[in-house]
C-alpha cells in the first residue's frame, strides 16, 4: 500500500470532519446548541446521524476480523448490534424522547426524582463511554501504523486531538451535521471496495470456502508480523525468517517450524511456501473452513457465549449514551420512533457487508490468523484482490472509511462523557463543558496505551454488556412499571453495573482467562442482566414507601401523544 | 260558575332541554390532569396498550432470535443446508434477518401511532 495516498485519505476525512465542524459552529451559540442542537435537526439527518455515530471501528473493521477468526457465530454481533434498536424502538424511544431529558442522568432524575440516581447514572455514562472509546483510539493506532509504520499511540493521539478540536468548536449541532455525512462515507468506504473485490473473486472461478483442511497459504507469502506473537504450528514447514524466532536472530535465513508453539518477535518477516498451513496465533482457534462455516464450533462454550452476546446487544443498544442523545433533537415522540426505522434500515444496509468480508479474508488474506491482527482484514482486502493503482485508490477508499468510523463514534461519545462530566461533576455551563471534553477523552487514551490489545469488537461488546445490565433495566422498568422506587434502582445499578464493569476490568487488564471463568468474564450480560433485573424489582417491591411521589405525572409525560393537551408537570433539564 | 276541579295547567313543549338534564361537558384530559380515579383508568389503559404491543414484538423477536442457535444446536441438519449455494445459517443471520428487522419495526410504528390516535380520539371526544 502507497503511504501517500493512504495518508492523504487520512488528512481529507480529518479536514472534512473540522470543516463541517467549524460550519456548524456558525450555528451553535447557546449552552442549549451545544447539548441537543436545538431539536430542530429533521429526521432525516437524525437519522444518518445516529447511523454515522453508532458505526464504529467495531462495525467497520472489527466484525469483519471476528467472522474471520471466529466463523459464523460472530454473525450475531452486527445482527445485535441492528436489532438493539428494535428493542430500543418498541420499548424506550418514544417515551423517552417525551420525558424531555436531555442525557440518561436526566431521565434517571426525571423518573426516580432523586439526585442519588442521577449521579449514579452519570458514573455508569462515563464509564460506558470509555470502554467505548478505548478501543476506538486503539484502532486508530493500528490503522495509522498501518498505512504508516507510525508507532502505535500515534493514530490514537491524532483522533483524540480531532475529537476534542471538534467537540470544543461546534457541539453537537456540528456534530450531527459531521455525523451524517459520516454514515454515508462509511457506507461508500465499504460498499465500493467490496464491489471489486467481488468482481476480482468471480475473475478467479470464484474459489469456495468448505473444505475440511484449516486454511492455508494460497501462493508465497511473505508474513509481516507486527507485535510480538506466539504462534501453533500444526505440520513442520520450510520457511525464510528475517528478524527473530524463538530467540534465534536471523536474516532472510531459511528455518524449519516444527509442529507445536513458536515465539515471533515483533518487526519479523516470515516467508512461507505456497500451500503450507497457516500457523495461527495461540488466543485464535484452529478451524477447518466446515467447522468456521457452522455456527456453535468457534469458542469455548459456544452456546453460552452466543446468548450471552445476544442479550448484550439487544438490550445494551438502548443504554449507550450517545446513541441516547440522539434522541433528544427528534422534535417529538413520533419522530422518535420514526427515526428509529429509518436507522433500522440504514444499518441493516451497512451490515450486510461486513461477513462477506470476513468470508474473503478467510480466502485471500488467511495470514492475519497468524499476526493476531484480524481487526485489519477489510483494510488488506483490496490491496491483496485487487493490486494495482485501483488497489491503492480502494485501500485509501477504506482508510477514510475507518477513520471516519473513528472520528464519528468518539466524537459522538466525547460529547455525551463530557456533557455529564460538565453537567454533573463540573458546575455546568459552556467553560464546564470545555474542561469536560478534555477528561473525556484523555482517560480512555491512557487506557489505550495502557491495556493489553485485544479484539475492537470485542472490547466495544463489554461496553455493550455493561450498558445491558444497567440503563436497561433502568430505562424499561422506569418508562413501563410505576412500583419502581429510588432505592430498587439505585440497588439494581450498582449490582448490574457493578458487576459487568468488574468483568470489563478484569478482561481488559487481566486474562486472557480460559474455561468457564474465561466464558463468564468476556461475556457477562447473561448473567449480569438478569441479576440487574431482578435486584431492581425485589428490592422494589420490598421499599413501597420510596415510589416517587410524582410517577403519575411522569406516566402522563412519558406516553401522552404530543397532540393532546395534558399538564405534563414542569419538570426541566438541568443542562439549559 | 262553578270551578272546576283545579288540573295541572297545560305546557307546550317547545324544545328538548336535554342539555340541562346532563352535566357540564368534562373532557378527560381534565380527569387525567386532576389525577382522579377516572383519569388514572385512562392513562394505564394507554400504557397498557403500548406495553402489550411492545412486550408482542419482544417476544416474536425472541423466538426468532432465541430459537435460532437453539435450532441449530438441535438439527444440525440444518446448519448443512445450503441455499443458493450458501450455508443457511448464512443466509439467515447476514442477509434475511435484516429485511426482516425493518418489517416489523415498520409495523410496529404502525400499530403504535393506531394506539395512540384511538386515545387522543377517546379522551377528547366532545
Amino acid at each position: 500500500m502507497s503511504p501517500a495516498l493512504g495518508l492523504a485519505a487520512v488528512a481529507v476525512v480529518v479536514v472534512a470532519a473540522i470543516l463541517i465542524g467549524a460550519f456548524g459552529l456558525r450555528l451553535s451559540r447557546t449552552t442549549s446548541d451545544f447539548y441537543v442542537a436545538s431539536r430542530t435537526v429533521s429526521p432525516l439527518w437524525n437519522a444518518s446521524a445516529i447511523g454515522g455515530e453508532y458505526l464504529s471501528a467495531a462495525s467497520f473493521l472489527g466484525i469483519a476480523g471476528l467472522i474471520l477468526a471466529y466463523g459464523a457465530d460472530m454473525l450475531w454481533l452486527p445482527v445485535g448490534w441492528t436489532g438493539g434498536y428494535l428493542v430500543l424502538l418498541v420499548l424506550v424511544s418514544a417515551p423517552l424522547r417525551r420525558s424531555g431529558a436531555y442525557t440518561l442522568p436526566d431521565f434517571a432524575e426525571a423518573r426516580l426524582e432523586s439526585m442519588a440516581v442521577r449521579r449514579m447514572a452519570s458514573v455508569l455514562v462515563v464509564l460506558i463511554g470509555w470502554f467505548y472509546l478505548m478501543p476506538q483510539f486503539q484502532s486508530a493506532g493500528l490503522v495509522l501504523r498501518m498505512v504508516t509504520g507510525a508507532p502505535p499511540w500515534a493514530g490514537g493521539v491524532l483522533v483524540a486531538v480531532v475529537v476534542a478540536v471538534n467537540v470544543l468548536s461546534g457541539g453537537m449541532r456540528s456534530i450531527t451535521f459531521v455525523q451524517a455525512f459520516q454514515y454515508w462515507l462509511k457506507l461508500t468506504a465499504l460498499a465500493v471496495p467490496l464491489v471489486f473485490l467481488l468482481f476480482a473473486w468471480y475473475g478467479q472461478g470464484r474459489p469456495d470456502l468448505g473444505g475440511d483442511a484449516p486454511p492455508v497459504f494460497a501462493e508465497r507469502t511473505a508474513v509481516a508480523v507486527g507485535t510480538d506473537v506466539t504462534v501453533r504450528v500444526l505440520a513442520p514447514v520450510e520457511v525464510t525468517v528475517t528478524g527473530e524466532v524463538d530467540g534465534r536472530r536471523l536474516r532472510d535465513a531459511p528455518l524449519t517450524l516444527t509442529p507445536g508453539e513458536h515465539r515471533v518477535r515483533h518487526d519479523t518477516t516470515v516467508t512461507f511456501p505456497a500451500g503450507a498451513p497457516v500457523p495461527h496465533m495461540d488466543d485464535l482457534p484452529v478451524l477447518n473452513d466446515q467447522q468456521w462455516l457452522l455456527p456453535l464450533q468457534g469458542r469455548e462454550h459456544p452456546l453460552y457465549t452466543t446468548y450471552s452476546l445476544i442479550l448484550a446487544t439487544f438490550l445494551g443498544t438502548m443504554g449507550l449514551p450517545h446513541v441516547l442523545v440522539r434522541f433528544y433533537t427528534n422534535p417529538d415522540g413520533r419522530a422518535a420512533r420514526r427515526t428509529t426505522l429509518v436507522v433500522l434500515s440504514l444499518l441493516g444496509a451497512f451490515y450486510l457487508m461486513p461477513a462477506v468480508y470476513g468470508a474473503l479474508g478467510r480466502l485471500y488474506t488467511p495470514e492475519l490468523l497468524m499476526t493476531g491482527r484480524t481487526d485489519a482484514v477489510v483494510l488488506s482486502l483490496p490491496g491483496r484482490l485487487v493490486g494495482g493503482t485501483a488497489g491503492e485508490w480502494l485501500t485509501a477508499l477504506v482508510i477514510a472509511g475507518a477513520f471516519a468510523a473513528f472520528l464519528s463514534t468518539s466524537s459522538g461519545l466525547a460529547v455525551s462523557v463530557a456533557g455529564v462530566i460538565g453537567q454533573d461533576i463540573l458546575r455546568g455551563g459552556v467553560p464546564s463543558f470545555r474542561a469536560a471534553t478534555l477528561l473525556a477523552v484523555a482517560v480512555p487514551l491512557g487506557l489505550a496505551m495502557a491495556a493489553r490489545s485485544l479484539s475492537v469488537a470485542d472490547v466495544v461488546g463489554l461496553a455493550f454488556a455493561v450498558a445491558a445490565s444497567s440503563f436497561c433495566p433502568l430505562l424499561v422498568l422506569g418508562i413501563w412499571w410505576r412500583r419502581l422506587t429510588t432505592t430498587g434502582a439505585m440497588a439494581g445499578l450498582v449490582a448490574g453495573g457493578g458487576l459487568a464493569s468488574a468483568a470489563v476490568i478484569a478482561v481488559i487488564v487481566g486474562g486472557p482467562y480460559t474455561g468457564w471463568t474465561g466464558a463468564l468474564l468476556a461475556q457477562p450480560a447473561a448473567w449480569t442482566v438478569p441479576i440487574a433485573f431482578v435486584v431492581m424489582i425485589a428490592v422494589s417491591l420490598f421499599t413501597p414507601g420510596r415510589v416517587p411521589r410524582g410517577v403519575a405525572r411522569t406516566m402522563v409525560r412519558l406516553h401522552a401523544p404530543e397532540a393532546l393537551n395534558v399538564d405534563r408537570g414542569d419538570w426541566r433539564p438541568r443542562s439549559t | 260558575m262553578t270551578r272546576t276541579p283545579e288540573r295541572p295547567r297545560r305546557e307546550v313543549v317547545t324544545s328538548p332541554r336535554t342539555t340541562a338534564a346532563r352535566r357540564p361537558r368534562y373532557p378527560a384530559t381534565m380527569e387525567i390532569d386532576e389525577q382522579t380515579r377516572l383519569g388514572e383508568v385512562y392513562m394505564r389503559s394507554l400504557v397498557r396498550t403500548q406495553f402489550r404491543l411492545g412486550l408482542f414484538v419482544c417476544t416474536v423477536l425472541g423466538c426468532v432470535v432465541g430459537g435460532l442457535p437453539l435450532l441449530f444446536l438441535l438439527v444440525p441438519h440444518l446448519r448443512d443446508l445450503r441455499v443458493a449455494g450458501l450455508p443457511l445459517p448464512w443466509v439467515v443471520l447476514a442477509g434475511l434477518i435484516y429485511p426482516a428487522f425493518v418489517v416489523g419495526a415498520w409495523l410496529y410504528v404502525r400499530q403504535a401511532e393506531r394506539n395512540e390516535r384511538h386515545f387522543s380520539d377517546l379522551v377528547e371526544r366532545q
